[in-house]
């Protein structure tokens, strides 16, 4: 029985351990907007956070893991769309298709995290996931202005 | 374009009568209540159509049926824009739904063709979809008038509320839909002039966005059916190659595991409560492959077949004028050069999958597709049913890009699954190395140039052999006139959507076709992607051979070619061509029609002293005739981008043994946010004809990327993709 923190809450689940994060989300419990790109931490479409911090799912195996930590998902990132890299996303029609789009968001919030305000050069070595339909001015364009929503939000 | 008066088929829209209420939901053959996202199905249909293309609920809600697939180019968006203009209803009351394939087919064709590619979504359809969205509005109108006992030309329309002028009375659409549903169809319509759209070509935001920023959006790979087994496969690496046996004995007892069958003649599937389960499974799987008469085949032996091409005295004509060996051999100067374009896979993040249930008098399957009739065809000859008895659900796409199209090979195989296990639903799921081992990839061609100059520095003949490759030979040969793929020739055709941009006196484009037993597919943009490079690069290498700018070399040769040229000078306007750059940084430029619209960009890269390129912005126009939704057309030309450069700067597939050496991103690699370059989009729509979006700009990335790079570095680099080469410059 693997016990993990997911999205504020406490869940224990028949796994067997070697079964990567990213797998356990979807198929044990359903959180499909992480998604499978690559199997090898490559694409990012799969990126979630451990205690705030961007993680590969898909090569994280549940054993490795500890209720202790704090794993958040897209659908854990806000209830109702309301992260400011969520409405900067709606506004500036970020998607494509978007499948890659949970895990690039994933990728940002984790960004702001450490960097609140970042620059593009920030942003080039923070954001690494791929996207075949080709968003990245998009992406980077959402993430300050995601900034300038949070510091609207805050004042 | 004025307004347009057009007839109403009775056919079209009789036949609703006997489906009314048919059902539009994915969960209408089976109970999807296990799923979150389906059990908040918001677009069942339980009201009666209009017509096929509207369904008006009580509530005011539109429903606007798209037939075409969404894979992130919009077309929900535009077309739903189309429909709702003529309709004249409340843009915020819009929602869109699929009908199915099935559908379509004991409708007859209704909905004409669900095919998306070719960048046809939307210039494939304008007309009908208008219609569809006329004749409803004049039978909502028209149920109004019935209603209050008026002449209908006293009542108008706006934003979905219908008003009769004279007594000041207003009803809305909701209220008179279920009426109008009863009425039978104006035998004509007229559409609007373009002058007076107010919805085609505003930058309206998509309509399905925000599910995709919360993780509530269901792509294929995410579906769960009640009762669902999850299943992935591997197919002989080699292609042409077989299954000869497997030894399930080692997997049958691992967790999970349910089935281990063969698929086909050549793939092997494990089933399991879990993908992750089936996936463990299967690569513990022992497996005996005949890896059949490819087993040698390589690049190198690739590449030396099509060297013979490039010379041999037979090939297929694809555009021909004067007499280009006269001319060659008057020449007062002669440039030539072979370029090379090598093997591409598409790279979908999200991998191929189907899931499929089978029975032994019905066969479904639930996938992303970029053709849902091709997917039907597929699904009823996997399935052994009569195709009345099999239907297709569509979902939407984790990019398409030409992979999810012509070729429905994962539904094949995942009924092939679903078959053997009757009435429990299977999904099928690619691992991403399958998915990258077994495409139909980006066809292979190598391309000699043979240009002559006139003493004024003038092209005076122009000839082109292309060598490689037919997609139309292996995936559709009924396509093909006379033996010939003109698919092959993109850009280079004597008219048409694909026309070439010049006059060249004495031109002759030929194609020797040579295919290896690689599979090849459509791909985004597909030939003209290497068709613009060719030509381009080459006219820019003749530019310098006489001593020209390229900027006015090209345009000697584009009076005959007014649109093309706008867009040229659009492009070299912007981006100050002829004016000096910032230090280091150099410009190229690239023009082409192609599906049907006009497109150029102008490229500003620097190459350091190591050899490193950074392209810093990318100046690109786009003439489609008329612009539905500029913001996504901005979208798309951004993105064709990303897709272009990196075919250029990584993408390639390479073959040995007969299979593909390259197995996931790592040695697959896309490009990145930090390789993006600032992007600045024109877009300049001049009417009077309909072009394609999604594709086009792909092709003009490349080549003003190559020709910026040589202006940089003084290389002309004729082989690609550029991981492999030393940019340092000479």
């Amino acid at each position: 029985m693997v016990k993990l923190t997911i999205n504020g809450k406490p869940v224990a689940i028949d796994v067997d351990g070697s079964t990567p994060l990213l797998w356990v989300l979807r198929e044990q419990l359903g959180l499909t907007g992480t998604k499978y790109g690559c199997g090898i931490g490559s694409c990012g479409a799969c990126t979630v956070h451990i205690n705030g911090k961007a993680v590969r799912s898909c090569t994280v195996p549940v054993s490795s893991l500890s209720a202790a930590q704090k794993i958040t998902t897209i659908e854990g990132l806000s209830a109702d769309n309301r992260h400011p890299l969520q409405q900067a996303w709606a506004e500036l029609d970020v998607p494509q298709c978007g499948y890659c789009q949970p895990g690039m968001i994933m990728s940002a919030a984790a960004l702001l995290n450490t960097k609140p305000n970042p620059s593009d050069a920030d942003i080039d070595a923070g954001v690494t996931n791929i996207c075949r339909c080709g968003t990245f001015n998009r992406v980077r364009r959402g993430i300050h202005l995601a900034v300038t929503i949070n510091k609207r939000g805050r004042s | 374009m004025d307004k347009q008066r057009i007839n109403v088929s009775r056919r079209d829209f009789l036949i609703q009568t006997t489906t009314l209420g048919a059902g539009f939901s994915l969960g209408l053959y089976l109970p999807l209540t296990g799923n979150a996202a389906f059990a908040a199905e918001k677009n069942a249909t339980t009201v009666p159509e209009v017509n096929a293309w509207v369904v008006i609920k009580p509530d005011e809600t539109v429903i606007i049926r798209i037939a075409r697939s969404e894979m992130g180019q919009g077309t929900l968006t535009g077309l739903a824009q189309m429909v709702a203009e003529e309709l004249e209803c409340d843009w915020s009351r819009v929602t869109t739904e699929y009908p199915t394939p099935g559908q379509n087919l004991a409708r007859e064709k209704i909905w004409q063709s669900f095919s998306t590619g070719g960048s046809q979504g939307i210039r494939g359809s304008h007309l009908y979809v208008r219609k569809g969205g006329a004749v409803a509005r004049h039978m909502l109108i028209e149920a109004a008038a019935n209603h209050w006992g008026v002449p209908m030309a006293e009542c108008h329309v706006a934003n979905g509320v219908i008003t009769h002028s004279p007594s000041g009375r207003s009803t809305t659409y909701g209220k008179v839909a279920a009426a109008a549903a009863e009425l039978f169809p104006p035998e004509q319509v007229e559409l609007k002039d373009p002058k007076d759209w107010k919805l085609i070509g505003k930058p309206v935001k998509r309509l399905d966005t925000l599910d995709k920023l919360n993780g509530k959006q269901v792509y294929g790979a995410d579906l769960t059916l009640p009762g669902m087994l999850n299943a992935t496969i591997k197919a002989c690496p080699v292609f042409g190659g077989t299954l000869k046996s497997f030894d399930d004995s080692k997997v049958r007892k691992m967790p999970g595991v349910r089935k281990v069958l063969r698929v086909g003649d050549n793939a092997v599937a494990v089933v399991a409560n879990t993908w992750w389960q089936a996936k463990t499974a299967l690569d513990a799987l022992p497996i005996i492959w005949v890896e059949g008469p490819n087993s040698t085949l390589s690049s190198a032996s690739i590449s030396k077949m099509l060297d013979e091409g490039l010379t041999a005295s037979e090939a297929f004509v694809g555009n021909k004028n004067g007499d280009v060996d006269k001319a060659l051999r008057g020449a007062v100067k002669k440039v030539e050069a072979t370029y090379a374009y090598p093997y591409q896979n598409h790279a979908t993040m999200e991998p191929m999958n189907a899931t499929a249930r089978w029975t032994t008098d019905r066969c479904e399957v639930w996938c992303p597709t970029q053709n849902g009739e091709a997917a039907l065809e597929a699904t009823a000859a996997a399935s052994g049913l009569p195709i009345t008895k099999c239907d297709v659900y569509k979902l939407l796409l984790g990019g398409g890009f030409g992979r999810r199209g012509a070729i429905q090979d994962f539904v094949t195989q995942a009924v092939a699954i679903a078959r053997q296990i009757p009435g429990t639903p299977v999904k099928l799921l690619w691992s991403r190395e399958e998915d990258m081992q077994h495409g139909h990839y980006h066809p292979i061609t190598k391309c000699k140039l043979v240009g002559g100059l006139d003493k004024q520095g003038e092209l005076t003949g122009l000839h082109i052999r292309i060598s490689g490759q037919s997609i139309l030979a292996a995936v559709n040969p009924k396509w093909m006139k006379n033996g010939v793929d003109m698919i092959t020739f993109q850009g280079f055709h004597p008219d048409g959507d694909h026309a070439i941009s010049y006059t060249v006196p004495n031109l002759l484009v030929e194609h020797a076709m040579r295919n290896p037993p690689v599979p090849p597919g459509f791909w985004r943009g597909v030939n003209i992607n290497q068709n613009a490079i060719y030509m381009e690069c080459f006219l820019d290498e003749l530019a310098h051979a006489a001593g020209k700018d390229p900027l006015a070399f090209r345009r000697k040769m584009m009076a005959d070619h007014p649109k093309s040229l706008a867009v040229l000078n659009a492009v070299a306007e912007k981006a100050g061509w002829g004016k000096p750059a910032a230090k280091g940084v150099h410009r190229g430029l690239a023009v082409v029609k192609t599906f049907g619209s006009h497109v150029a960009a102008c490229a500003e890269v620097s190459v350091d002293a190591k050899g490193k390129l950074r392209v810093h912005r990318i100046v690109a126009a786009t003439d489609p005739g008329y612009a539905v939704n500029p913001q996504q057309i901005e979208a798309q030309v951004e993105g064709s981008f990303v897709y272009g450069l990196s075919a250029l700067l990584y993408g390639e597939c390479t073959i040995k043994g007969g299979a593909v050496e390259q197995s996931n991103f790592h040695d697959y690699p896309s490009m990145l946010i930090k390789e993006m370059p600032k992007v600045e989009v024109i877009v300049m729509p001049s009417g009077g004809f309909w072009g394609g979006i999604g594709e086009p700009t792909i092709a003009v990335a490349a080549p003003a990327v190559l020709n910026a790079i040589f202006a940089a570095t003084g290389k002309r680099i004729r082989q690609f993709p550029l991981k492999h080469v030393d940019l340092r410059p000479v």
